[in-house]
């Protein structure tokens, strides 16, 4: 018997679920809290390899179990595309897992959180297994559920229930749609298999809606606007490990469903369905960030950071869809390129985020930036790989936020190609967004560091910090290590993504980069760009060393300590401090009156009165009150209405039944 | 190879030496139309000795990070101004980082230098943070645009390409390139802190910005950081001068000749930038915080209307 992937794989996952099993029936015993995490990094890790090798190798195995609905069974399938995101999951779930082992001593339930733990990643790698829709959907709801009850491990915290109740309605809902797209896609004849779909020739119906239906399902599972609103409530709600995996690996998941749908399943595109891929990312993004902007909360900062980086990565696919509907394979191939490693870039620098959050947590108590501040002096270790992966998402080169936004420019400026017009007003537009997108995720990273790391102590408990533990910093360290050599050796990670990319949108694309002179960056050709970030890396550190250097030799070493100058008038009270909300007040004053119709309210009391002046400031989420609160609104009305329903008279009802049966059968023989 | 590889390390150490100069000259024609005499041109490299002669006074509660910016805000600004293409086109580095990365330089630098603007914890270097994160967020965007302008004209985003390219092809005079000189003007003066943005001259005034920022420094770290946005005005100014008035650039295997014509044409457009720029600093009042998104705003849109007559139609 030959060794196989796919058989290696489900064996783990398998074993993740024997681990749930085991911890729930181990219960308030102590074995499970010192085995499940450290087993969790074993498998993930072996899940993570296994994908890697098989996404290198480019292999594609079946395997039919006999479990699931009897005419069907359950089908799984690994491919290139598979392989890629299982790898995101295994690694993710590997560096949340020994983040979890320190992390995880200080959880006041852990028997809420042991059980699901396993079992929320055996869900993410079975999602990404399925060949069938059946298979799929069981997956994905197996995930959802998981992750909710992760959610609510700390339902005693104000406003938890709220967050796993929103969720849970959004849940159902994406499910909901993607069942209804996945029975389009099936057709008449009920094919649930992957294969069939994928060989259904020519004439399916309705290939448009299909689309919407995957883009609202998949979109309200990774966080895309308007139906992100549930994940800035979930996300920070878990412990921070789940918060990782929520938000670096589990939106990866979802992206991966719209891709296998939208580029594997559904056949030949339509130019028009970038329309509202591209469209959505771009609001998406920029909205995501002057959300994140206003946040006081750390680890609510970072998930509507991911809402924001999901944006970009759909106006990748929204690209890459447009360019594959107009056969510019290359440029598709750039494109998709750029979403599937910013995929893999946001999977890795999101999750360092919030293990920094989950640090700053353990040591303080606290997540409120309000209550934050000096931590570079008590944590040094979480402050400076917190600040290498604030500067990997805010872009900043030679990391690797910078490459994927590179590539991503580099596919807007090749679209001028685009014959539609629609596109040709469209896609500028949604490179003014990335680019607005790119500049303000530094201004939001800034804040988040500089009022959480810098400055001075804003509460005792932050003054008193500790260092976390090895284990904390250890998986963080390993997380930064990949920021970094992602970043100066881009072309090694493309070149592992270009079979995915090629299974996606076609052969005829992508240019290996690794044999390319000095390990650069060429996506299309020399003359028209290429980008060297170990040259850029390697510069800088010359520069700044050079520099630092020669300043050393020449100037003056002296070196006095003093009281802070501040123009003269230094105040030892830290909440003179610029807090978390004047900060920013500038880009609150410049981009939220608009989106947020802010209003700075200044009460001053009259001369001679001696009682404080006030200060407020309102702010309106326009997609809540404009959208779902009007929907929660005429949902309650409606159930109060058929309210009625359930007090009428045995004679009403039988005339009801008798009605309904009328209609029914009136109806079929319309259609016949 | 060797040639372009002696014209790229003659650039670095040319930005080097003249980035305080330029500095110096701008000052000096500023106090002459105020009808001063002006301090000398050489000033500048004064004022650097003797802040690196100087103890360096920290605040107590500075951490690493307060004394590692400096270096690495001056080592990215001055990697970015080795790579726009000065005297002469065809650098040896210039594929290893192409215009937006230049952008994404400048962007790292100031990242690192509004984070050293918080790290004491004091008022005023928040208030610099905050604001010049503000303008950032604006200014940013419209460089990109513009970027993406001259690339889209340029088919590249090479740097080298592109000012070849507006030399020697038909480019000619377009709408295009016209709002793009103006947006990146606009942007020039606010990432610089000059007037109308930021007066470079102040020190206590609530509406200052760069110089709220770098409050706290001294000594050498006030000698790199003043290095660094030297470096950066000069680098605005070739930015400029090498796209839009590319005359006189030496390419790769011109003779020396040329690379002399090149030198002595760049210190021509630096002269004229230097001199313009004080002129319409002089002449123009500073502007309130809050007009200052107007301001950036007008640039953004007009880097993002070039932008877009280019996808409708490639002539414009």
């Amino acid at each position: 018997m030959t060794f196989s992937a796919l058989a290696a794989a489900l064996w783990a996952i398998a074993a993740l679920l024997a681990l749930a099993g085991a911890a729930a029936a181990g219960g308030r015993t102590r074995a499970p809290k010192w085995l499940t995490y450290p087993l969790c990094a074993l498998i993930g890790a072996a899940i993570g390899a296994l994908a890697l090798s098989s996404l290198l190798q480019g292999d594609v195995e079946t395997l039919i179990l006999p479990l699931g609905v009897p005419w069907i069974g359950s089908h799984f399938r690994l491919d290139v595309l598979s392989a890629l995101f299982l790898a995101i999951v295994g690694f993710g779930g590997c560096a949340a897992s020994v983040y979890a082992i320190g992390y995880g001593r200080h959880e006041g339930s852990p028997a809420r959180v042991l059980p699901f733990y396993p079992a929320f990643l055996a869900g993410m790698s079975l999602v990404v297994l399925a060949g069938d829709a059946f298979t799929f959907l069981v997956s994905w709801e197996f995930m959802s559920v998981m992750s909710w009850a992760l959610v609510m491990a700390h339902h005693k915290e104000p406003g938890n229930t709220h967050a796993g109740y929103v969720y849970l309605v959004m849940a159902s809902f994406g499910t909901l749609a993607l069942l209804l797209a996945f029975g389009l896609l099936a057709g008449p004849q009920g094919h649930y298999d992957f294969a069939a779909m994928r060989s259904a020739v020519g004439g399916r119906p309705l290939t448009g809606l299909v689309l919407i239906l995957a883009l609202v399902g998949t979109g309200s599972k990774a966080g895309l606007a308007p139906l992100h609103v549930w994940l800035p409530l979930a996300h920070p709600a878990a412990p921070s490990h789940i918060s990782a995996l929520m938000s670096g690996v589990m939106t990866k998941v979802a992206i991966y469903g719209f891709i296998r749908i939208t580029y594997d399943l559904l056949g030949p595109p339509q130019w028009w369905w970038s329309v509202p891929l591209i469209s959505a990312g771009a609001l998406t993004a920029v909205l995501g960030l002057l959300y994140a902007i206003l946040q006081d909360d750390l680890k609510r900062l970072l998930a509507y950071s991911t809402v924001e980086n999901i944006g970009i990565i759909f106006l990748g696919l929204g690209l890459a869809l447009a360019f594959k509907a107009n056969g510019l394979a290359e440029a598709a191939a750039l494109a998709m390129a750029a979403a599937l490693l910013h995929a893999v870039n946001h999977a890795a620098f999101k999750s360092l985020l919030f293990f920094g959050a989950g640090a700053v947590l353990t040591a303080t108590g606290e997540r409120n930036l309000g209550a934050l501040g000096g931590l570079i002096h008590r944590m040094p270790l979480t402050a400076a790989l917190f600040l290498l992966g604030a500067a990997a998402i805010s872009g900043l080169p030679p990391l690797n936020g910078f490459v994927s936004e590179w590539l991503m420019f580099q596919a807007v400026l090749v679209s001028p190609t685009l014959p539609q017009w629609v596109l040709k007003f469209l896609v500028p537009a949604a490179g003014a967004m990335l680019a607005l997108a790119a500049a303000l995720a530094a201004a939001c990273f800034v804040r988040a560091y500089g009022i959480a790391f810098l400055g001075r102590p804003r509460s005792p408990a932050a003054a008193e910090a500790r260092e976390v533990d090895g284990f904390q910093t250890g998986a963080m360290m390993a997380l930064a290590l990949g920021c970094v050599l992602i970043g100066i050796l881009p072309g090694l990670v493309i070149d592992a993504v270009a079979p995915a990319v090629r299974l996606a949108v076609g052969d005829g694309g992508l240019r290996p980069q690794a044999t390319q002179d000095w390990l650069s960056l060429i996506p299309l050709s020399a003359s028209r760009s290429s980008y060297n970030g170990l040259m850029v890396f390697l510069f800088v550190g010359f520069a700044a060393l050079a520099s630092a250097a020669l300043v050393r030799g020449l100037a003056s070493k002296a070196v006095r300590r003093a009281p802070a100058w501040d123009c003269g008038y230094p105040d030892p009270r830290p909440v003179t401090q610029y807090s978390a909300s004047s900060f920013a007040q500038p880009l609150r004053r410049v981009f939220g009156t608009l989106v947020f119709r802010v209003r700075e309210t200044v009460e001053m009391p009259p001369p001679g009165d001696p009682s404080p002046a006030r200060f407020s400031v309102q702010v309106r989420d326009l997609i809540w009150d404009g959208l779902y609160a009007p929907l929660a609104w005429a949902i309650d009305k409606a159930a109060e209405r058929l309210n009625g329903l359930q007090f009428l008279t045995i004679r009403q009802y039988l005339s009801l039944v008798f009605g309904a049966l009328v209609l029914l059968l009136t109806l079929l023989t319309v259609w016949q | 190879m060797i040639g372009d590889a002696f014209v790229q390390g003659f650039q670095m150490l040319l930005v080097l030496a003249l980035a305080p100069l330029l500095t110096g000259v701008v000052r000096k024609v500023k106090a002459r139309l105020l009808r001063r005499r002006g301090a000398s041109v050489l000033q500048p490299y004064r004022d650097l000795l003797r802040l690196t002669r100087k103890e360096a006074v920290i605040a107590e509660n500075a951490s690493w990070l307060f004394r590692a910016a400096p270096y690495l805000v001056f080592a990215a600004t001055w990697v970015a101004a080795a790579l726009v293409p000065t005297f002469a086109s065809g650098l040896l580095f210039s594929w290893s980082a192409d215009l937006i990365a230049i952008v994404a330089l400048l962007g790292s630098a100031r990242f690192f230098q509004t984070l050293a603007g918080m790290d004491v914890g004091t008022s005023f270097g928040g208030i610099g943070s905050s604001r010049e994160v503000m303008i950032a967020s604006l200014a940013e965007p419209a460089l990109l645009m513009v970027a993406f302008t001259l690339s889209l004209l340029a088919h590249s985003t090479q740097l080298s390409t592109i000012t070849e390219v507006i030399r020697f092809s038909d480019v000619g005079l377009r709408i295009s390139l016209a709002m793009v000189l103006v947006a990146l003007v606009l942007v020039a003066l606010a990432e610089n802190a000059r007037i109308p943005v930021d007066n470079p001259a102040t020190h206590l005034e609530l509406t200052m910005v760069h110089e709220a920022m770098v409050l706290e420094y001294s000594g050498r770290h006030l000698a790199m950081i003043e290095f660094g946005s030297a470096l950066k005005l000069l680098l605005y100014l070739s930015l400029i001068g090498g796209v839009f008035l590319p005359f006189g650039m030496a390419r790769t295997g011109d003779n020396l000749a040329a690379y002399g014509v090149g030198l002595a044409a760049y210190l021509a457009k630096l002269a004229v930038g230097a001199v313009l720029l004080a002129a319409f600093e002089t002449a123009i009042a500073k502007m309130r915080v809050f007009r200052i998104p107007e301001f950036l705003g007008s640039a953004l849109m007009l880097s993002f209307l070039a932008t877009l007559l280019l996808f409708v139609s490639r002539g414009l």
